[in-house]
């Protein structure tokens, strides 16, 4: 049937009607002009990028004299687990761990009533609930952030009023998480970070909750499972795909940003604002890029366990 | 019939849900407050007194202009050169099946899935390699080549939903691959490609990690917004600004979500 094909009835002689009579008779020329411009793109351009900055990381800096020195080396490597450097990388871990783990919790109860509870008209103003804040500008906020955790903002004002200004001084003199004020303390950049991944955990969560048949859930409450158990055995085994892809992207996007830190936090460094220093100032370009292979190691461990917990049937 | 007991949600629940839309959303809302107060110097919460003085004051101010100007050429160019290799690549990866083609995907998903500070060095060094000056058309293949992804995932969603035989009817019927593509294949996939287009569009409006690798001495709007965050010059400028990206970019988001709501108007796609 499909070989019925005879563009001679419109335009027999036409160079377009020849063409396209060629193209459908070899779907693999086909196939080949369709990928050869984002091939081309993507495959030369961009993969080239990525495999020259990979190389750079194999040579090594010669301090005195700030230039780069083209030997294979595997210095530059062995310089990251230098203290300084590997507080970085241990810095940077620990806080794309704990912002994954609170936006986790957070974004359960949103997913999970948007998934079960929201129907019709609720179920779109939570689709859009979540989609606005996630596309809204990044910058903008960040900016907000800065208002609001600013020494003279909205939540000092708060907790003045609250009578819970003491609380939030003795907070901020916390030798880790503490700072003069809340925009330039770890926990400012923890909760800003929070705040801009957030969507991104919900969106996932919700997309394998809506796939949990609602009678499983009776099911558990007619054996006698109670709210909590039927959270712990029912629910969160099955929500665990949406969890694992959310925290994809709350795990790599901490990972690899250096503008929140830099904007909302205290001076020490992590592992986006060491690249970008390096490659800047510093010049160091072999050390910047043994810098960015670190979260794109990290990620390819993350995706490998992810997958094994089948992150990739919920994104 | 089972009681209406677990049919609505318990209390904690809806606290804690309410709870999160609200952190998500309270923070914009500051924005707007912002936008109006009498205080220059800091960020003084509650607000002195509002004024609509420094709406009148951003208007007049020819650098917010440039780079505004600057952010919407990008991403229009952007935004086109990714509506044709997204779909390219979409139309390919729909339906074939040929060796190869989870590292296509991969390759598809690869700008969005590394971490944006990667994508950026990676291209300012090849840049820097191959004696490229920084320009206008650096900052595009940057944020092209990220914004790919997105039509790509809206495209590929329609293509597979089309069925395949309208393509072989249009044949039959006599038409060439090209008026197949004009009018059975466009009319079918335009408003996926529509809603993607928006949504790479938001996408490099909005970038900034890639732009300050990529970019030289121009400034798209996100730069500029970036050297007020760490080098305040005036600050009710900013809040302006801030207020009417917050409200140019909602524009695109509700575009896109009404163009996709419902997949269902994709020709041939009923069994």
């Amino acid at each position: 049937m499909t070989a019925s094909v005879s563009p001679t009835n419109s335009a027999p002689d036409s160079l377009a009607s020849r063409l396209s009579a060629a193209l459908w008779r070899s779907p693999r020329l086909l196939l080949l002009l369709l990928l050869a411009p984002p091939l081309l793109w993507l495959g030369v351009v961009y993969v080239g990028s990525l495999a020259a900055l990979l190389a750079q990381s194999f040579f090594s800096f010669d301090d005195f004299t700030a230039q780069v020195t083209y030997e294979l080396t595997l210095s530059t490597y062995a310089e990251l687990l230098s203290p300084a450097n590997f507080d970085i990388i241990k810095r940077t871990v620990t806080m794309a761990a704990l912002v994954t783990i609170a936006s986790a919790i957070l974004a359960f109860p949103i997913a999970y009533y948007a998934a079960r509870y929201a129907k019709g008209r609720w179920k779109a103003f939570f689709y859009l609930g979540v989609m606005l804040p996630l596309w809204s500008s990044y910058l903008v906020k960040i900016y907000a952030w800065k208002m609001i955790l600013s020494k003279e903002g909205i939540i000092s004002w708060a907790a003045d009023g609250l009578h819970l200004g003491w609380l939030l001084d003795a907070w901020l003199s916390l030798p880790v998480v503490g700072g003069n004020s809340l925009s330039v303390s770890a926990t400012g950049t923890f909760l800003v970070f929070v705040y801009i991944w957030l969507p991104y955990m919900i969106l996932p969560i919700q997309a394998s909750l809506e796939r949990v048949p609602s009678n499983l859930i009776e099911a558990s409450y007619d054996l006698g499972g109670g709210p909590g158990k039927t959270f712990r055995h029912v629910l969160l085994p099955l929500a665990m795909p949406g969890v694992a892809a959310g925290s994809i992207f709350t795990f790599s996007l901490t990972l690899g940003d250096y503008i929140i830190p830099g904007i909302i936090g205290t001076s020490r460094l992590f592992i986006g604002q060491a690249v970008y220093t390096q490659q800047g100032t510093a010049g160091n370009i072999p050390l910047a890029a043994a810098f960015s292979v670190v979260p794109v190691v990290i990620m390819a461990f993350y995706l490998w366990g992810a997958k094994k917990q089948g992150a990739f049937d919920a994104l | 019939m089972h009681s209406d007991k677990h049919n609505r949600a318990p209390f904690p629940l809806t606290l804690a849900a309410t709870g999160g839309l609200l952190f998500l959303h309270l923070p914009l809302l500051l924005i707007f407050a912002y936008a109006f107060t009498t205080e220059d110097k800091s960020f003084q919460w509650p607000p002195p007194g509002f004024t609509t003085r420094w709406l009148a004051v951003t208007w007049a101010r020819p650098d917010v202009w440039q780079a505004l100007t600057l952010s919407l050429q990008v991403a229009a160019i952007a935004t086109a050169f990714a509506l044709i290799l997204g779909t390219l690549c979409a139309a390919a990866l729909s339906r074939a099946r040929f060796f190869g083609q989870e590292a296509i995907t991969l390759l598809v998903i690869l700008p969005i899935a590394l971490p944006g500070i990667v994508t950026g060095i990676a291209l300012r060094s090849a840049f820097g390699m191959m004696n490229i000056p920084f320009s206008f058309w650096t900052i595009v293949l940057g944020h092209a080549t990220f914004c790919i992804v997105v039509v790509y995932n809206n495209a590929v969603a329609r293509f597979r939903r089309m069925s395949p035989s309208l393509v072989e009817a249009s044949y039959d019927l006599g038409a060439n691959g090209f008026q197949t593509f004009r009018h059975v294949i466009l009319p079918n996939i335009g408003t996926a490609l529509l809603a993607g287009g928006m949504l790479a569009f938001a996408l490099s409006f909005d970038e900034v990690i890639v732009t300050t690798f990529t970019a030289g001495q121009q400034q798209t709007l996100p730069i500029w917004m970036l050297e007020e965050l760490i080098r305040p010059h005036e600050r009710p400028v900013t809040n302006v600004v801030a207020m009417a990206v917050v409200l140019v970019t909602l524009i695109p988001i509700l575009g896109a979500y009404y163009l996709t709501r419902d997949g269902a108007e994709t020709a041939g796609s009923g069994k």
